[in-house]
């Protein structure tokens, strides 16, 4: 994988794709490569992380990321517990580090963390002793997907060096586009974001993304195509006048594909509308990589469960957050 | 401490409205400046200050005294003892208190409890009932209760026809109208400013539009009306611009900017730093040289704090979540007199902009060292090092991004009516 021999992954918490080096990066799928076939055995559980308790903190409600990180979890035979915003003490009107000091005091090792509020698995990680894992922070970030992506496309391609990567949607409210963004970025990928200009945020060049007034432009002889969900929930900003118009404008549908490689790989993060941002063939076509991202979504979790709990705790780069 | 008689020799006097530049000596006797006379008395208290410059006292035209309703934050007796820890004489306080200070019955609530405080405190009166944006509030009386100006400030009027109204009624009893220049519809959500780092952090940007449109509103509103009108802490290039042509045109329109806008930029809110959080937000590099320039070339009249006391309780939580603002009456001065030692200010213009200018846009005494007048005063060290701690600081709040930074420069000596009520010599 190119890592050097003296290479250590020194992270005790994951917030970002931005906090991690190429070697990172590349330790953590090499480490989830190593884990794939765990999944695959009758009886899919190792002794790893027996003893840990790692809780999944979820403000927002979560099923396929919750899962994968529960399924991760429970293969590596930590004793994980669920609390949903529901359930916990959000509503009545606690602080978030009062949440965090009263969870810590059950002595957990890994708190995995979804929050609405971007920088929220920061604020945590300033007032308790666990490891943080960001499932997903507002607009912020969501690391984990940023691996996963890469995984999937590292199992098709050599490199991502040199790749045309093309992501279309609402990049403005996406924690995936930022994560893969940067991610892709780092490993020398050329990132193309399109859609319509109310989801480009600003500066995102500084991201390491370049803007394609059209769509057509973005997927012109692109090696990997990224359809980001569209939010039918966001009403009271209306950003695009209809779906049905998004789906005409901005939607990745088989005609538009025919200007990608021929071996280009489709992905989306999930869950899809069908019909908007990706047309129903395209979603379940031969490029389709969709399946596979979940599959090493769990391999990827197992992977930064291992890391943040077996890695030398030390400074992670994040100063004193 | 109080002493009949004080004389300040030596020191380098500072006073813009008289355009002294030069050493000299002070004297004050029963609280207001004296002339000099041949023979020093044995009673009187005579001070040294080679080195430091002697300026009238310095008058914060925007700060928040959260009192009444937030005393857990901030006092008028905190408030005003950190002002002069500062080096201020005066200040003006925001009316957004709870009960909102829109009547008489507020202003001299709050006169009341500054009597006898470190610092003279200016009240302003609300704009509307409540600073709802629907009523009118009570110029006359507000006014006849000591209240010097008008603003709903951290509640823009969103109605162009109630803050024309304002504006003309203000001409009425002669009171300043202070603008906090915020289009609700472009900021909603918002929490810095809109730019690279809002879209690294994933952090509802809000735009600098937002804040000069409502600028070109506000002085639009003073041509038609012929009032007084002055923006609050500006933070943007575009709004400099605006203010910068208005005031060619001839429109009564007056600005001030705060230390942080020239300190600072949105690159300080790092990794979700709430001490970085304010409204407006910290801008762009260019905004920040935009109202440095617009300091020196005299655009922006005042520099003035926005002192916005918090506790942890709003600081400490979710960024989105976190209060604006920052506290900031004992870093005004040393984060000016940076700007004098990189030479984008002269002392006078900071002078003019820290005492002079504010006590003119307020129609407030003081400004000026002038025989007869109230002894107000400030002596500064331009040259002292010292490193800046909020736990020490007068406030009751910590709320700052500058804790711990090392400042070269600050007031060691605060008189106000002939009375110190900080001496660090």
């Amino acid at each position: 994988m190119g890592v050097k021999s003296d290479y250590r992954f020194r992270h005790r918490h994951i917030f970002g794709m931005e906090q991690l080096s190429e070697p990172d990066i590349q330790h953590v799928i090499a480490t989830a490569r190593s884990f794939r076939e765990i999944s695959a055995r009758s009886i899919k559980k190792v002794p790893t992380l027996r003893g840990k308790t790692i809780v999944n903190l979820f403000f927002e409600p979560s099923t396929r990321t919750r899962t994968s990180f529960e399924i991760a979890a429970k293969r590596m035979s930590a004793d994980t517990f669920n609390i949903a915003a529901s359930t916990s003490s959000a509503t009545k009107g606690e602080t978030l580090v009062d949440t965090a000091r009263n969870i810590e005091a059950m002595s957990p090792d890994i708190i995995v963390v979804r929050h609405s509020c971007s920088g929220a698995p920061q604020l945590l990680a300033r007032h308790i002793a666990a490891s943080i894992i960001n499932a997903g922070d507002g607009a912020h970030e969501h690391p984990s997907q940023g691996l996963l992506d890469i995984m999937t496309i590292l199992d098709h391609k050599k490199e991502l060096a040199g790749l045309k990567i093309a992501i279309i949607g609402d990049i403005a409210h996406s924690r995936v586009a930022v994560s893969d963004i940067i991610g892709f970025s780092k490993l020398g990928a050329k990132v193309c974001v399109a859609g319509p200009a109310t989801f480009i945020p600003a500066a995102v060049e500084r991201l390491g993304a370049r803007v394609c007034h059209a769509v057509e432009d973005a997927i012109d002889g692109a090696d990997v195509v990224m359809a980001l969900r569209i939010q039918k929930e966001r009403q009271n900003d209306p950003l695009i006048p209809s779906l049905r118009e998004y789906a005409t404008y901005f939607g990745v549908n088989r005609r538009r594909l025919e200007q990608a490689k021929p071996d280009v790989l489709v992905m989306h993060p999930g869950p899809i509308n069908r019909g908007v941002e990706l047309s129903p063939d395209v979603a379940d076509g031969a490029s389709s990589v969709i399946l596979e991202q979940v599959r090493n979504g769990v391999a990827v979790r197992m992977a930064l469960l291992y890391l943040v709990m077996g890695g030398e705790k030390s400074d992670d780069g994040q100063g004193g957050v | 401490m109080t002493t009949e008689m004080i004389i300040l020799q030596n020191g380098r006097i500072v006073d813009p409205a008289t355009g002294k530049d030069g050493i000299g000596d002070v004297w004050i006797e029963d609280g207001v400046f004296i002339a000099s006379r041949p023979e020093v008395p044995e009673r009187a208290f005579c001070l040294d200050l080679s080195g430091k410059w002697v300026t009238p006292g310095l008058i914060d035209m925007h700060v928040h005294l959260r009192e009444p309703g937030h005393e857990y934050k901030e006092t008028i007796e905190t408030g005003t003892s950190a002002a002069a820890a500062g080096g201020f004489t005066a200040v003006a306080c925001m009316p957004n208190t709870r009960p909102v200070n829109d009547n008489a019955a507020v202003t001299r609530f709050i006169l009341e409890k500054a009597a006898g405080c470190a610092a003279r405190v200016y009240p302003v009166g609300a704009i509307s009932r409540e600073s709802m944006g629907e009523h009118l509030a009570e110029y006359g009386e507000m006014k006849s209760a000591g209240a010097v100006a008008l603003t709903d400030d951290g509640m823009p009027v969103v109605d162009s026809q109630l803050m024309r109204r304002a504006m003309e009624y203000a001409t009425s009893h002669d009171l300043l109208v202070m603008s906090h220049a915020e289009e609700m519809s472009l900021s909603r959500n918002g929490c810095m400013n809109e730019g690279p780092v809002s879209t690294r952090l994933g952090l509802r940007g809000i735009p600098a539009a937002a804040e000069s449109i409502m600028v070109y509103r506000e002085i639009a509103l003073a041509e038609l009306t012929g009032a007084r009108v002055h923006i609050s802490h500006v933070s943007s290039e575009p709004s400099v611009a605006l203010i910068r042509q208005a005031k060619l045109r001839g429109v009564r329109v007056t600005a001030e900017t705060a230390p942080h806008y020239f300190s600072l930029t949105e690159e300080d809110v790092g990794n979700y730093n709430t001490h970085a959080k304010m409204n407006p937000p910290l801008r762009s590099e260019r905004d920040r040289q935009a109202i440095r320039q617009a300091l020196a070339d005299g655009t922006l009249d005042a520099i003035a704090t926005d002192h916005a006391p918090h506790s942890v309780l709003e600081k400490d939580v979710e960024f989105s979540y976190a209060a604006n603002g920052i506290i900031g009456l004992e870093t005004s001065l040393p984060l000016a007199l940076r700007l004098v030692h990189e030479g984008v200010l002269s002392p006078v213009q900071l002078v003019d902009r820290m005492s002079c200018a504010p006590a003119r846009i307020l129609g407030v005494g003081g400004g000026r060292i002038a025989c007869g007048e109230p002894a107000d005063l400030t002596v500064v060290d331009p040259d002292r090092l010292f490193t800046y701690s909020a736990a020490t600081g007068r406030s009751k709040a910590r709320n700052t991004p500058f804790d711990g930074w090392q400042f070269r420069g600050k007031a060691v000596l605060t008189i106000r009516d002939g009375r110190i009520t900080h001496r660090d010599l």
